[in-house]
């Protein structure tokens, strides 16, 4: 077979590819509603124009400063409430998971079989904490608990703690596993096995993984105040739907203000672990 | 005493007075927002709380499984699906484009300014850009497709412009000084060397991107987080729970697709 054009070997592939995606996305284009022209259409262009540009200047009035600055601190309080229910529940889950800890794992035994039941019981009930994202539980949860922090805190604390118990097995089994295994040959306990055999070695990974936990938990508290649940978010959203944009103007650059303070602490105490 | 002392050796080692201080610290910091938020628990806390709580679970089962409302689910599926994936491809392009300032190669101003501008698409979480995307493109998956398209170039501008650096200049270089013009020499001389990690960042990123998209729909952008909201509003829980399902069923499908693409990759 020869090559169609004598500078690009591979284009007869190339072109393949290209069209084989676009047969593929095109439908999805239209799926998606794409359609760049809304942005003008009807008023869509005015009001988004107007509420931009009283972005400037941002409102800076005391009363409105305090309201956000306390919205701010519930904020970071429910990124921090959130992730010590998260470690709550993700420690004792992970510890169970984790396949180094296992006795049943050193060799044939009784209960065995039972264990593993259990491992793969509790691996279902992580999926299903971690699968539905934060923002879902929160809104169910704001249901029960009512609008405010309250069920925030527990939709953080149900998917990080999913996601932390995953990923504290994961680091834990990735760990040499011989000193955590002799402890438990000569009939030390999981808890013991862990403390003299494992975490002597994976206690700087565990706390990185942490902190960072701690600084995505931060973002998603804003997030999370959309659906009701408290703090900076729940704000912006108010003043969103009064098209109030100097309001959103401060509380979006306190955001960021708080994002980037999480991301500096964050690495900081990384740097100081490592 | 000093067999005394021998006991508690290991203890002693394996809290250390730093690892101390900071436990009590941390213990103090949770305290502290405990205190600040002092939660309403009532809900869960007494008998009768705890019924309510079980009556208001029940509400969503059996979930809705009739074929109607099932058709419905899976087209909001697909409409998820499209936002991530047209969302990505944009980004992807977007990023691609902003990456070449980003990395330097129209001076140090450009590159500080374009750096900026990656920053400041980055920072707004996508929730917040589908808001404003609502606002400016009316309600849809549209907006959602834009919101992600903003943050996820942002994003991918900034993991593009460092591969850029980051790669060798030499192939790049010889093409330029043989007399190449400078696109042909960028496309056969740059290019190939960073396309293996612009591929990995985006794959990466539409997984990312496909968790939010069920979520962008809360403020009114389009696929299965619009129809929650909507049928959760109306108080129809079984329907929410079908919906919640379908959720939880992309997300366990996207692990195992990421953890197959991801072991095909490295065997390549």
């Amino acid at each position: 077979m020869s090559a169609r054009s004598p500078r690009d070997p591979a284009a007869t592939r190339r072109i393949g590819v290209a069209v084989g995606a676009a047969v593929v996305l095109w439908p999805l284009f239209s799926v998606a509603e794409f359609d760049p022209f809304s942005l003008l259409g009807g008023n869509n262009a005015a009001v988004m124009g107007a509420f931009l540009a009283r972005f400037l200047p941002p409102k800076l009035d005391p009363a409105f400063l305090s309201l956000v600055a306390r919205a701010a601190v519930e904020t970071l309080a429910i990124a921090t409430a959130g992730m010590t229910l998260a470690l709550a529940i993700g420690a004792p889950l992970g510890l169970l998971l984790s396949r180094s800890l296992a006795a049943s794992e050193v060799g044939p035994g009784p209960g065995r079989g039972l264990d593993r039941f259990l491992r793969g019981m509790v691996r279902v009930l992580l999926t299903g904490l971690r699968g539905i994202p934060e923002l879902v539980w929160a809104l169910v949860l704001v249901r029960v608990f009512g609008l405010g922090p309250a069920s925030a805190v527990l939709a953080l604390g149900l998917t990080y703690g999913g996601m932390l118990a995953k990923v504290y097995a994961e680091i834990l089994d990735s760990a040499a596993d011989t000193p955590a295994r002799a402890l438990l040959g000569a009939g030390a306990g999981r808890l013991e096995a862990f403390l003299f055999g494992l975490l002597p070695d994976c206690a700087q990974e565990l706390a990185s993984y942490t902190i960072y936990r701690w600084e995505c938990a931060v973002r998603a508290s804003i997030v999370m105040g959309f659906v009701g649940a408290g703090g900076l978010g729940q704000l912006m959203d108010q003043s969103m739907k009064m098209l109030n944009g100097e309001e959103v103007a401060t509380i979006l650059a306190v955001f960021l203000l708080l994002v980037a303070l999480a991301d500096r602490v964050s690495a900081a105490v990384r740097r100081g672990l490592a | 005493m000093s067999t005394a002392d021998a006991g508690t050796a290991p203890a002693a080692r394996l809290l250390c007075r730093r690892c101390g201080l900071a436990l009590a610290v941390l213990c103090l910091l949770a305290w502290a927002s405990f205190a600040v938020l002092q939660l309403d628990l009532r809900p869960i806390a007494g008998a009768a709380g705890r019924a309510e709580l079980g009556a208001y679970l029940s509400r969503f089962f059996p979930p809705d499984l009739s074929a109607g409302f099932l058709r419905r689910t899976a087209a909001g599926a697909l409409e998820t699906i499209a936002i991530s994936l047209i969302g990505t491809l944009l980004a992807a392009i977007a990023g691609a484009i902003l990456a070449l300032p980003a990395s330097g190669r129209s001076g140090a101003a450009g590159r500080a300014a374009a750096r900026l501008l990656l920053n400041l698409l980055r920072s707004v979480p996508e929730l917040v850009w589908a808001a404003l995307m609502v606002l400016a493109a009316g309600l849809g998956p549209f907006a959602g497709t834009l919101a992600l398209a903003l943050h996820t170039s942002g994003v991918l501008g900034r993991l593009f412009a460092d591969a850029l650096e980051n790669a060798p200049a030499g192939p790049e270089q010889a093409l330029r000084e043989a007399g190449t013009p400078a696109l042909p020499a960028f496309l056969l001389g740059m290019l190939p060397v960073v396309a293996p990690q612009f591929l990995s960042y985006t794959l990466y990123r539409w997984e990312m991107n496909l968790r939010m998209a069920t979520v962008l729909g809360f403020v009114g952008a389009g696929g299965l987080g619009q129809m929650l909201y909507y049928e959760f509003s109306l108080l129809h829980e079984p329907r929410a729970s079908t919906l919640i399902a379908a959720m939880l069923a992309l997300s366990i499908l996207i692990d195992a697709a990421s953890a197959r693409l991801r072991a095909l990759l490295q065997r390549r």
